[in-house]
């Protein structure tokens, strides 16, 4: 059959057509809105006393002047490279513990993956309570001990880090899922065969077990930064992005922008940023990581 | 056959039924109203109530009011629906969102449709303070509706405890100092029990320090909503005495103070006073297991507190026959037995002096004085902080509270640099 003749062309249409339906919805959602927010951040925001004007690149300019994007890029960056690495850790040991024969295994791992099922405010709203100073549970446990317990959310030190251990605690538990499946499809006869040769333990995990885990281990470390950009149900009512946006992080202060400023073309372009951040990440990790993976 | 013929008649007479409803529908005026809830108990079932009242009242309206989330999500809400062409003509949003709504040329004076000398009356019947937020450029743009003050809760077993006189609270910020330093309590190790006094700093640390610099005798802004007086000497001198009462005086923790959590903080007596909203006032009268008082925040210069809450706007894009029907509910629902039944189940201020000569509010404050001390108040009351570009000005405000709170800058220094931030947001209104 000769390319272009008439039926390769009723072929071609007939799957043209076919993903039609598809190609109209990721357009609508996904192509379009990313387009008209590339357009809107070189553009002024349009009120009825000020009508919206083409600036090019003073959005990017104004962004690059502000200190609050850069507090908050920062925030970000700490955020991202504390709860990935830690939750994926965390993750990993709770597989492999409740991998192992014990006493009420069923109960242990639906302990651990229970933080997964409540709703992030839900959390937040729990959390609050353990942080709060006079009347929290972490005051009353260090108030058993003599302590003083320290404003945990209302001190610019240590909200970051409370964020960040909230978003652990909600997160290994749901890496350790797929942890636990992947260490539940690893052949036995490994193990066999390396306590035979004599390994330690700790030598198997290294040289056996966690490299096997790998394709995991990427997936999950996708995931994992993903979640930390675009999971921030618990600012809203942990704290709210403060003190003096000390917690506040990148996707919030989009939030923040667009809905509470009203400037939705500044939050374009910080939504811009974004988006080139998270392409940029996300095309890093396949290309340099895939290559060090193995595969069975 | 019959029996086709029957249902057949039964079926005309049923779709004439449904025609003649749906004409009947047609002639009514269709009403769309947004609210927000922001404070606990059962708001979205007083609202429905009350429209149920107003609707039986005015069979020729209908009304659907939408529970739109908190005053954030219920402006989001609001003005997506309206760029979207969905129906809408009321909403009740923050009353310090006037400047934007105007920016957005989403709202309408008042006084272009209130034009018969009873609506004009009725626009004169609620308290001045209460007024301010909506009346712009010398026109009428929001009706006060949910509205609270800063009031003072103390406890009054801890003022009896240390010896002082639980019917006398601080009227003043230096016996506000003394007395909360005798109200401190600390354990053997060294730990606080309780603290003097708590200020929330989360959340709405504006609205807060509106009330401390209104007391040293400073407006944060003017009228036209262009000009903002963060870094004068009063304003500097009102922040360094908050910050104070935790670094230098050592009666509340240092820090930003929760505002979602303070409540719980006072009813567990680990504060003797709170700053807090009057909206509170049910919650803490029904979980308080001690003896409380409420009291007017204290002076430095004056007495002093911001309004807040929220306000009644009428939207631009509304036929003749919309804006009138709107102005009916609004009126309804600002009547004065309207009013006090609204105060008495939430809280909120009653919005004008009459609601507090009806007989339901009058026994209401009787039982429970402290229903009252928001109403007195509202003579020292003024404005809450709103400005053109409203959100990223406060934002500045908020920010170098909290900087200056937790340490991080001085209050000079805070304050020059959320002024010149805020002059060049509000160059291009002048």
């Amino acid at each position: 059959m000769r390319i272009g003749g008439p039926v390769a062309i009723r072929n071609q249409v007939y799957g043209w057509l076919l993903l039609t339906p598809a190609a109209f919805l990721l357009v609508a959602f996904t192509h379009y809105p990313a387009v008209a927010t590339l357009a809107q951040s070189f553009f002024t925001q349009g009120t009825a006393l000020h009508p919206s004007k083409f600036i090019e690149f003073e959005n990017y300019r104004f962004m690059f002047d502000d200190p609050v994007f850069w507090k908050v890029f920062r925030n970000n960056a700490i955020y991202s490279s504390i709860t990935v690495p830690t939750s994926i850790a965390f993750a990993i040991l709770m597989a492999i513990w409740v991998n192992e024969k014990l006493p009420l295994r069923g109960l242990v791992r639906m302990a651990y993956f229970t933080p997964t099922i409540l709703p992030m405010i839900a959390v937040a709203n729990i959390w609050l309570f353990f942080y709060t100073p006079e009347i929290g549970l972490l005051d009353q446990i260090l108030g058993r001990f003599g302590f003083q317990s320290p404003n945990w959310l209302g001190n610019t030190d240590t909200v970051l880090g409370c964020v960040i251990v909230l978003a652990i605690w909600k997160d290994a538990g749901f890496f350790m899922i797929f942890y636990l499946a992947a260490l539940q499809s690893l052949p036995v006869e490994l193990e066999e065969a390396a306590r035979l040769e004599g390994a330690s333990r700790w030598y198997y995990f290294r040289r056996v077990t966690f490299p096997l885990l790998m394709p995991t281990t990427l997936f999950v470390m996708i995931n994992s930064l993903i979640n930390s950009f675009k999971l921030i149900d618990h600012l809203f009512i942990l704290t709210k992005g403060g003190p003096d946006n000390a917690s506040s992080l990148l996707l919030y202060y989009i939030y923040e922008v667009a809905f509470s400023f009203l400037d939705q073309a500044y939050a374009s372009t910080l939504t811009v940023v974004l988006l080139a951040l998270l392409a940029l990440l996300a095309v890093g990790q396949f290309t340099i990581l895939d290559k060090r993976i193995h595969y069975r | 056959m019959r029996t086709t013929l029957k249902k057949a008649a039964i079926g005309l007479a049923a779709a004439s039924a449904v025609l003649g409803l749906a004409a009947a529908a047609q002639a009514k005026t269709q009403l769309t109203m947004y609210y927000p809830v922001a404070v606990g108990g059962p708001l979205t079932k007083i609202v429905d109530d009350l429209i149920a009242g107003f609707e039986k009242q005015n069979p020729d309206v209908s009304v659907k009011a939408i529970y739109a989330g908190n005053y954030d999500d219920a402006r989001v809400k609001a003005l997506a629906a309206l760029n979207s062409g969905e129906p809408g003509q009321l909403a009740v949003l923050y009353a310090l969102d006037s400047y934007e709504l105007i920016e957005q040329g989403a709202i309408i004076p008042f006084d272009e449709f209130a034009t018969t000398p009873e609506d004009k009356t009725w626009l004169k019947s609620f308290y001045p303070a209460l007024m301010e937020n909506g009346t712009i450029q010398g026109k009428t743009w929001g009706i006060p509706f949910q509205r609270s003050t800063i009031v003072m809760y103390y406890n009054k077993d801890a003022f009896k405890e240390v010896g002082l006189d639980p019917e006398k609270p601080p009227q003043n910020w230096d016996e506000l100092t003394k007395m909360s330093q005798k109200l401190v309590k600390k354990e053997a190790d060294g730990t606080v029990s309780r603290w003097g006094v708590m200020v929330p700093s989360t959340g709405y640390p504006y609205w807060m320090f509106q009330a401390f610099a209104m007391q040293n005798g400073q407006l944060l802004m003017n009228n036209a909503g262009n000009e903002v007086y963060f870094d004068t000497p009063a304003s500097v001198e009102a922040l360094t005495y908050w910050r104070d009462l935790g670094t230098k005086y050592g009666v509340m923790p240092t820090g930003t103070i929760e505002w979602a959590t303070l409540r719980q903080a006072f009813t567990e007596g680990k504060t003797a006073i709170m700053w807090h909203t009057t909206g509170n006032l049910t919650a803490v009268k029904d979980t308080a297991k001690f003896n409380f008082g409420v009291a007017m925040l204290p002076a430095m210069k004056q007495r002093g507190s911001p309004t807040g809450g929220g306000n009644f706007y009428i939207f631009k894009k509304t036929s003749k026959e919309e804006q009138q029907a709107a102005l009916k509910l609004i009126k309804y629902l600002t009547q004065p037995e309207r009013t006090a039944e609204w105060s008495i189940k939430t809280g909120y201020v009653g919005t004008r002096p009459d609601a507090y000569e009806t007989p339901a509010l009058k026994k209401y404050a009787q039982e429970f004085p402290p229903a009252v001390v928001a109403r007195d108040q509202l003579k020292f009351a003024s404005a809450e902080f709103s400005t053109y570009q409203t959100g990223r000005v406060r934002k500045l405000l908020s920010d170098a509270i909290q900087a200056v709170l937790t340490g991080a800058k001085q209050p000079k220094e805070a304050m020059s640099e959320a002024q010149k931030q805020a002059d060049a947001l509000l160059r291009r209104y002048k």
